[in-house]
Order: structure tokens, then C-alpha cells, then sequence
């Protein structure tokens, strides 16, 4: 169980963003490129400096150490980095079964980072991020690079996360389809602010709840 | 033995040579011809008046002197290593943390090196002391410029995965390690080559420099082993203490990347 409670968060000249994502809670986040969607969560994850307060449940952000609050708040940013030569040495703990679902054979851990497509590693990056075992789940556009089948598995695995672990989850995309499939709210970015999204479709807005 | 006074026709022929060398640059238009010039001209001047300084200094020995040569000789290493780096880190630490390095290891071997190995009458003989700061100083210096230059690069050029492992939880430490450890392997391997090559690639400058000089080869050659020694232990801590400090200045409390700490 794990509600993600922003405060008057102010980062880079944005914000002050309150924002209240309840454990198990799935919250969208869309907005024009450039309206500070990632920083938003960068600051979140405390990679970028900011003002206010964070807290996984009733734990604030600076009385926690700084890794210890990004392995809790796993972020997932829009284009992975990778380091080591092989899949398998960036990850903390190797499930498996997490892996096939994705869509990768057993050896995928032996295989060089090189060879990796950018869809697979958008894949991979996620199986990654789940193998720290987050409390809550921030995604920047986590299917950009997939095609509508491994999407469809994507949006799968992360429900069952969080369902599984009452996470909250904070997803960006551009994907109004996709916001309408997963959101349990949707909320937009627009200058440097977060506000209910209001659209003449009302495509969004009380979607899956 | 006599040594061969050379004359200034000797010099301006040699000149001559690297003259030739510039404007072969020039018609390459390779955009260094400027600094070489620069470089030479700065050589001469800088040599001739260390020449006299060195003279003045011989016949008036006293420790405040060879101090503030020291200090002198100090902060021009310093500044070399503050403006070499692509991005340095900008205001006081762009200069402090070079200098700082080099304070600590140079002045530290060359200590040990005056009053434990040589043991010269005083300790701070210029004679002994000026010539070997001059050359821990010029090595170690290349040695942190380099793994400076490397550090900050690599901090600018590899921002997405050291925030990558930072996301997964490392800490600077553990997020920079791969960086750190290739930058201070890439500051140590001038001297580890010339080391490794001395005596059979190359005759060491100084060594030759006192063997021009008429001193007997062995002799030269045990002070070239000394300071052979002496330089790659200070090399090392100087580039080992740089790149440590330079690390941690790269990252806050919160252990975050901060690029707006370089300049």
C-alpha cells in the first residue's frame, strides 16, 4: 500500500503541482511536448532539485536517503540508458516468467546491450525497473516505441503491479486511446501546472472509473 | 668535463625549425598554428627568466624564497590544469580543485623526496628542492588535467546513464564508478608509458639534460629512477585525490548529477 502525495512542488521555474495519487491509484498525465511532464517527474525522483514535499505514504521525501527514494519511486524515463555489455548485468533480480511475458527467451540476459532494438529496450527497461520492486511507478511514455501488441502487454504487466502491490502509478503519454484504457484519473500539464483535463470529446475524463 | 656553451646562433637555427613546424600547420590549416607560436614564444621567455631566477635564487638560498618560488610554480600548474578541461568547474572550484591536488601530492612526495631520500644541506637547497617540484609539478599536473578533462566530459557526455543507475538506486559512488576508474587509469597512463619505455624508447629529460651536462651516466641514472619513482607516486595520488574530490563535487547531498556546477 502506497499513496504518492506531492506538495506545492516547485522545480525549474514550474509548479507549485499538488497532486494526490492514491495507493493502487493510476493517474495519466498528458500535455503538449515541452509543458514539463518529465521534469515533473524527475523532480519527483528527486533527480532534479525542487521545493516542497514528496511522501510515499507518510514518509517525506528528504527523511529518506536519496537512493533509497528512487528505488521506491521508480521512475522509468523515456529513453533508457545502459551501461554493461550484457542485458543481464543491469539487473537487480531476474524474473523470469516477467521476461517471457515481455517476450524475450531465457538467454535474453547473455544477449549485448548492442544488438537491442529501441522497442526492446523500452521492454527490457521496464522488466528493470520492476526488479527493484517500487512502491510507486512513474512512466514517461513507456510504449512510445511499441507496437500495439506489446503495448497491450505492457499496460498488462504494470496493472498487475500495481494492483498486486496497491502502487501508485503516475503514467505519461500522448496516447489518447491508451490514457482512456489505463487511467483510473487523467490530469494535464500546461505551463509548468497540473490541471483536470478538459477536452470538447470528453474522450478522458471519468474514463475507466 | 666541458660542457658545450651553445651560442645563440645554435637557438635561433633551432627556431628555426619549429618556425618551419608552424608554418607547415598553417598551410594544413590545422588551427594551431597561433599556439604554437604562443607556446614556443612562451617557452623561451619563461625559461630564460626562470634562468636568472634560479641564479639569483642559488646565491641566496633561504626557505621563504624557495617558498614563494614554489607558491609561484604552484599556481601555474594550477591555472594549466584549470583551463585545459573542455568543462571545467566553474568558480572557485574550477581552479581549487586541480590545484588542490597537486598541492597535496607534489608538495608531499617532494617533502619526503628532500628530507628522507636526497637529504640535501638544508633540506630546501634550491639547487635540489626548485627542480624537482618543477618536475612533480609538470607531470602530476598533466596527469589531473587529463583525468579532469575526462571526468567532466564523461559527466556531460554519459548524464543519461549515471542518472540511469542513479534511478535504479545507486548512489554517486556506485553510479560513477565505471567513470571514475577509466578516468584515473587515462591520468596515469602517460607516466606508467614513460616508465615502461624509459632507458629504451626514450632518455628521460632530465637525465639527458645532466648527462649534456657532463655528469657520469650512472649517476644521472639513479636520480632518473628517483624521480621516476617519485613522479608516478605523485602522479598517482595527485590524479587519484582529484578525481575523488572531483566526483563528489559533480553531486549534492541528494546525490544528484549537477552539470550546472561546471562551467
Amino acid at each position: 500500500m502506497s499513496s504518492l502525495r506531492v506538495e506545492s512542488l516547485r522545480y525549474l521555474g514550474n509548479g507549485p503541482i499538488d497532486l494526490i495519487v492514491a495507493a493502487g491509484e493510476c493517474v495519466v498525465l498528458s500535455g503538449p511536448s515541452g509543458a514539463g511532464k518529465t521534469l515533473f517527474l524527475r523532480a519527483v525522483a528527486d533527480l532534479d532539485r525542487s521545493e516542497g514535499r514528496v511522501y510515499l505514504d507518510s514518509v517525506e521525501r528528504s527523511t529518506v536517503p536519496a537512493p533509497q527514494w528512487r528505488r521506491d519511486v521508480g521512475f522509468l524515463m523515456a529513453e533508457s540508458a545502459w551501461w554493461a555489455e550484457s542485458v543481464g548485468a543491469h539487473f537487480a533480480s531476474v524474473d523470469r516468467p516477467l521476461l517471457e511475458e515481455l517476450g524475450f527467451s531465457a538467454e535474453v540476459t547473455e544477449w549485448p546491450i548492442a544488438r537491442l532494438s529501441s522497442g526492446e529496450r523500452q521492454r527490457l527497461a521496464l522488466a528493470r525497473l520492476l526488479a527493484v520492486h517500487p512502491k510507486a511507478v512513474l512512466l514517461d511514455e513507456p510504449t512510445a516505441n511499441l507496437d500495439a501488441g506489446n503495448t497491450a502487454v505492457v499496460e498488462g504487466i504494470v496493472e498487475r503491479y500495481r494492483v498486486a502491490n496497491a502502487a501508485a502509478v503516475v503514467w505519461v503519454t500522448h496516447d489518447r486511446d491508451q490514457a482512456n484504457r489505463i487511467a483510473d484519473r487523467s490530469l494535464a500539464v500546461a505551463n509548468g501546472r497540473i490541471e483536470p483535463v478538459t477536452n470538447p470529446a470528453g474522450a478522458i475524463e471519468g474514463s475507466r472509473s | 668535463m666541458n660542457v658545450i656553451s651553445l651560442s645563440p646562433l645554435d637557438l635561433a637555427l633551432a627556431a628555426g625549425l619549429l618556425l618551419t613546424m608552424a608554418a607547415l600547420t598553417w598551410y594544413l590549416r590545422l588551427g594551431v598554428t597561433r599556439s604554437v607560436l604562443v607556446a614556443g614564444l612562451r617557452t623561451t621567455v619563461q625559461l630564460l627568466l626562470i634562468g636568472l631566477v634560479l641564479r639569483w635564487l642559488f646565491a641566496n638560498t633561504s626557505l621563504a624564497l624557495v617558498s614563494l618560488l614554489a607558491l609561484v610554480m604552484l599556481l601555474a600548474a594550477g591555472r594549466e590544469v584549470w583551463v585545459r578541461p573542455k568543462r571545467p568547474f566553474s568558480g572557485l572550484w574550477g581552479f581549487g580543485v586541480g590545484t588542490g591536488a597537486l598541492f597535496l601530492s607534489s608538495f608531499t612526495v617532494l617533502l619526503f623526496g628532500l628530507t628522507v631520500l636526497v637529504q640535501p644541506t638544508p633540506w630546501y637547497e634550491p639547487q635540489y628542492a626548485i627542480p624537482l617540484l618543477g618536475m612533480l609539478l609538470g607531470n602530476t599536473m598533466t596527469g589531473i588535467a587529463v583525468a579532469l578533462d575526462r571526468l567532466t566530459g564523461a559527466a556531460w557526455s554519459q548524464r543519461s546513464v549515471i542518472e540511469q543507475r542513479l534511478l535504479l538506486g545507486e548512489d554517486r559512488w556506485q553510479a560513477m564508478g565505471d567513470v571514475r576508474d577509466e578516468c584515473i587509469r587515462s591520468g596515469l597512463i602517460p607516466i606508467i608509458n614513460s616508465m615502461a619505455a624509459a632507458g629504451i624508447v626514450s632518455l628521460p629529460g632530465m637525465m639527458t639534460g645532466q648527462i649534456l651536462a657532463g655528469s657520469p651516466p650512472v649517476v644521472a641514472v639513479q636520480y632518473q629512477i628517483l624521480i621516476m619513482f617519485l613522479i608516478a607516486a605523485g602522479t598517482g595520488f595527485g590524479t587519484v585525490a582529484a578525481v575523488l574530490v572531483g566526483c563528489w563535487r559533480l553531486f549534492d547531498d541528494r546525490h544528484r548529477l549537477r552539470l550546472d556546477r561546471l562551467g
